[in-house]
C-alpha cells in the first residue's frame, strides 16, 4: 500500500542521517515515539517532535530508556507504528522491553545511532560495536533483524524498509546506523508519497470468539490484533501457548520459543539485503556495512589499481546472516576480509560460514573513527596472496 | 433440607465476577488467605457498577504476585516485565486515547523496580487507574525485602529485620502529583470497591494503594499467624481518617494503617496539556490524535 502523505516531506534536502532517519520514520507512517536523549542520536527525535505535532504523531520524552522501550511496546499495541531512538548505554537499558517486544511478537523499531563503547565510551564518535549486541543483547533466545544504512539517503530508503520487515515478521527491527552516518550530511530525496510503498500489519478478521494470539504453522506470523477492538486478548513475557496463556513446560518452550527463532531464520531467503560488486572471479571479497562499506571504497579501488581481483559484498540487512551466500562464496575466493568499528564481531559470523574454506581476515577498529583505508588495503594484499 | 438446596444451587451457580474473568484460567496461583484475589474481585465489581465499556478497556500488570492479576482478568490484557507496567500502559493510553487503561500490579514491581516510572507518571499526570497491591514484601520471589516493608519488620533478606525506611506511598503518590490517592485493606471490600468505582469514572494519574496479607511469607517471617489474624489486626488497627495529611499516613510495623481518600482533585492530564499547548502555538497547523480508532490506516 502506499503511505500516508501527512508524514513525507517530498522534494530535495541537504539533511544529516539522523533527521533523514526521522523523516523516513514519518514517510513510513510512524506516528508514536518515545525516547530518551542520548549522543549521538537525538537529532531524530529532535526532529520528529518539531514535525509530529503537524500530522497526528505524540512524542514523548520518558524518564528513561527502560521506560521508552516498554511504551514503544505497549503502543504498538494499539495498532500505531512505533519507534524508539537510542545509542549505545541507551541500548542496553532497552534489552529488557526488546526481550518483551521479541516475545509478545510486537512490531516496532529500535534506532541506535551507534558510539564507542563499552560504557560511556565515546559519546561523541562512532562506532560499529553494538552489531552482536542487536542480536543477542537480550537474554534467552529470539531472532530479530538489524539493517545498516550507510548514507542519509539510505537512512531514509531503509528506516521504512525497517518498518515494513517489523509490520511484516512481528518483530521489532534494529536499526543500527552509526555517527557517522548520523552525524554526517548529504543531499537526501524524498520522493512523493505515492512512490513510498509501506507494509501494514493486517488485523485478523476472525471474531473474538474464534481468534487466538499465537496461531501458526511452522514460519507463518500469527495474525495480530490490537487493544480497544474487543477481543478482549491476554499477551505476556512468559513461555505462552496458542491462547497467550502461560504455560511453564518444555513443550510449551518449544512451540514458544521455536517459533520466534524460526519465522526469521526460515524465511531468512526474503528478509537477507546485501549489494554485491565484482564478485564473479574475484580472489579476494570484502564485506562491510554501514560507514566501513563507504571507507572500504576507496582500498578497494587501491587493490584493483594493484591487479587484485577484489568483489564486496555490502550487508544492508545484517541480522539475519547471509550466511547462504557466504557459504556459496566460500571455497571460490581465497579470502574475506571484514573491516569493522569493533575488534571483531561480524567477522566471526563470516569465518563460521567460510568454515575453514577460504581464510578470514578481520580489520579491527576500536571506534572513534573509520579505518584507514591503507589498512584495508594491506589485508587485502594479505588475503589475495 | 433447604440449606442443602441452596448449596446445590450455589455451585451450579456461575460466580458474579465470571464474566470478567478469564474462567478457563482459574484456578489462580495465589495462596489460601492472599489478599489479591479480594482485590481482583472488588475491581471487577467496580468495573460493573461504573458500567466500563470493558471492550475498551486494558489492563496491565508488571511481574509478581500482583502481576498475575492482568492475566486473570477478561480484558484486553497485558502482563510485561518488571516495574514496566506503567510506561507500557502510557504507551497503550497514548496510542488509543479512548482506552480505559488499569495498571494493576505490586509494590515491589510499581515503587521499587518500576519506582522511576512512577514518579514520572504521575508528574505528568499520565492518564492511568494504577491499583497497588502492597503485601511488604516479594511474595514471588521468596520474601525479600521490599521498598514498602516496615522498619524492623524481618524479610527473608533482612533476617534480623529491616533497617531500612520504607516508602509511605500516598505520599509519595500525592507529591508527585496524582490526582487522585486513597489507601484500603483488603478488609474494607465496600470502601476499595466504591475507591475503584469512583477513581474509573475520573482523569488523570490516580492511585490506590490496597494493603494485603501474604500469610505465607510476611506473616509467617513476622510470626504475624494467619491470613485470618492479619484480617483482624486490620479490623482493629485501621483507622479511617479521608483527607489525611498524606505526611502523616506512613506505616509501621504492625500498628495504625490509616485509610481513607486523601487525594481528589482534577488536573489536566498530559494529553490534554499537550494537545491545548499545540493548539495555542501551532493553531490550525496542529493535528491531535485521532479522538478514535487509533492510528490503523486500512
Amino acid at each position: 500500500m502506499k503511505t500516508d502523505p501527512a508524514g513525507v516531506l517530498t522534494g530535495t534536502h541537504y539533511f544529516d542521517g539522523d533527521w533523514a532517519c526521522g523523516e523516513g520514520a514519518m514517510a513510513a507512517g510512524c506516528r508514536f515515539v518515545a525516547g530518551y536523549p542520548i549522543t549521538p542520536s537525538t537529532e531524530v527525535v529532535e526532529r520528529i517532535s518539531g514535525r509530529f505535532p503537524t500530522m497526528g504523531g505524540t512524542f514523548i520524552q520518558m524518564e528513561d530508556e527502560l521506560g521508552s522501550m516498554a511504551a514503544v511496546v505497549g503502543a504498538a499495541w494499539t495498532g500505531t507504528k512505533c519507534m524508539t531512538v537510542t545509542s549505545g548505554p541507551g541500548f542496553s537499558l532497552m534489552m529488557e522491553n526488546i526481550g518483551l517486544g521479541a516475545m509478545m511478537e510486537t512490531p516496532c523499531v529500535v534506532v541506535n545511532v551507534q558510539r564507542g563503547g563499552p560504557s560511556t565510551g565515546l559519546p561523541t564518535m562512532t562506532g560499529q560495536a553494538d552489531i552482536m549486541q542487536a542480536r543477542w543483547g537480550s537474554h534467552g533466545d529470539y531472532e530479530l533483524i538489524s539493517l545498516s544504512p550507510q548514507s542519509p539517503q539510505e537512512a531514509f530508503d531503509l528506516v521504512i524498509e525497517a518498518f515494513n520487515l517489523s509490520e511484516l515478521y512481528r518483530v521489532p527491527v534494529m536499526f543500527m546506523m552509526d555517527e557517522c552516518v548520523g552525524h554526517m550530511t548529504e543531499k537526501v530525496i524524498i520522493p512523493p508519497a505515492e512512490e513510498i510503498e509501506i507494509v501494514q500489519r493486517k488485523l485478523s478478521d476472525k471474531s473474538p470468539e474464534e481468534y487466538l494470539p499465537y496461531d501458526f504453522e511452522g514460519k507463518e506470523i500469527p495474525e495480530i490484533i490490537r487493544a480497544g477492538d474487543g477481543y478482549r486478548f491476554h499477551t505476556t513475557g512468559l513461555t505462552h501457548d496458542k491462547r497467550g496463556y502461560p504455560v511453564m513446560s518444555a513443550e510449551c518452550q518449544e512451540f514458544n520459543v521455536r517459533h520466534l527463532v524460526d519465522k526469521i531464520r526460515q524465511n531468512a531467503d526474503d528478509i537477507v539485503r546485501y549489494d554485491e560488486e565484482q564478485i564473479d572471479g574475484a580472489d579476494v571479497v570484502v564485506i562491510a556495512y554501514g560507514i566501513t562499506a563507504r571507507v572500504t571504497r576507496m582500498a578497494i579501488d587501491m587493490a584493483r589499481e594493484k591487479g587484485v581481483k577484489v568483489g564486496f559484498m555490502r550487508l544492508i540487512v545484517v541480522w539475519p546472516f547471509p550466511e547462504k551466500r557466504i557459504r556459496e562464496l566460500a571455497g571460490n575466493v581465497k579470502g574475506f576480509v571484514v573491516p569493522e568499528i569493533n575488534y571483531g564481531q561480524v567477522v566471526l559470523e563470516v569465518e563460521r560460514c567460510a568454515a575453514g574454506k577460504s581464510t578470514t581476515v578481520g580489520v579491527p577498529h576500536g571506534g572513534g573513527g573509520v579505518h584507514d583505508p591503507e589498512v584495508i588495503l594491506e589485508a587485502i594484499m594479505g588475503a589475495a596472496q | 433440607m433447604s440449606n442443602v438446596k441452596q448449596k446445590v444451587r450455589a455451585e451450579e451457580a456461575e460466580h458474579p465476577i465470571a464474566p470478567y474473568l478469564r474462567m478457563d484460567r482459574i484456578p489462580h496461583i495465589w495462596c489460601p488467605t492472599c489478599g489479591i484475589g479480594t482485590v481482583v474481585k472488588c475491581y471487577a465489581t467496580a468495573l460493573e457498577e461504573a458500567e466500563v465499556d470493558l471492550d475498551k478497556t486494558a489492563i496491565i500488570s508488571g511481574i509478581g504476585c500482583t502481576g498475575r492479576v492482568a492475566g486473570y482478568m477478561k480484558l484486553d490484557a497485558f502482563h510485561t516485565t518488571h516495574g514496566r507496567a506503567i510506561p507500557f500502559g502510557t504507551g497503550l493510553k497514548l496510542g488509543r486515547p479512548e482506552l480505559n487503561v488499569t495498571v494493576f500490579s505490586g509494590d515491589g514491581d510499581l515503587v521499587g523496580i518500576g519506582g522511576n516510572h512512577f514518579i514520572h507518571a504521575a508528574r505528568r499526570n499520565i492518564d492511568l487507574l494504577v491499583i497497588l497491591v502492597n503485601n511488604f514484601i516479594y511474595a514471588m520471589t521468596g520474601g525479600q525485602n521490599a521498598p514498602t516493608t516496615p522498619l524492623v519488620a524481618r524479610s527473608s533478606t533482612m533476617p534480623f529485620g529491616n533497617y531500612e525506611a520504607p516508602f509511605n506511598i500516598p505520599n509519595l503518590a500525592k507529591c508527585c502529583g496524582a490526582t487522585y490517592v486513597a489507601r484500603w485493606t483488603c478488609l474494607h471490600i465496600r470502601r476499595v470497591t466504591k475507591a475503584f468505582r469512583e477513581a474509573l469514572g475520573k482523569k488523570g494519574f490516580r492511585v490506590i494503594e490496597v494493603i494485603t496479607p501474604c500469610a505465607t511469607l510476611y506473616s509467617r517471617l513476622n510470626k504475624l499467624g494467619t491470613g485470618l489474624d492479619l484480617m483482624k489486626f486490620y479490623h482493629d488497627e485501621a483507622d479511617i481518617c479521608h483527607g489525611a495529611d498524606t505526611r502523616d499516613v506512613e506505616i509501621d510495623f504492625q500498628s495504625r494503617i490509616v485509610c481513607g481518600k486523601f487525594v481528589d482533585e482534577e488536573k489536566p492530564t498530559f494529553s490534554e496539556r499537550r494537545e491545548e499547548h499545540y493548539r495555542n502555538k501551532l493553531g490550525d497547523d496542529f493535528v491531535g490524535m485521532p479522538s478514535e480508532g487509533g492510528w490503523l490506516h486500512e
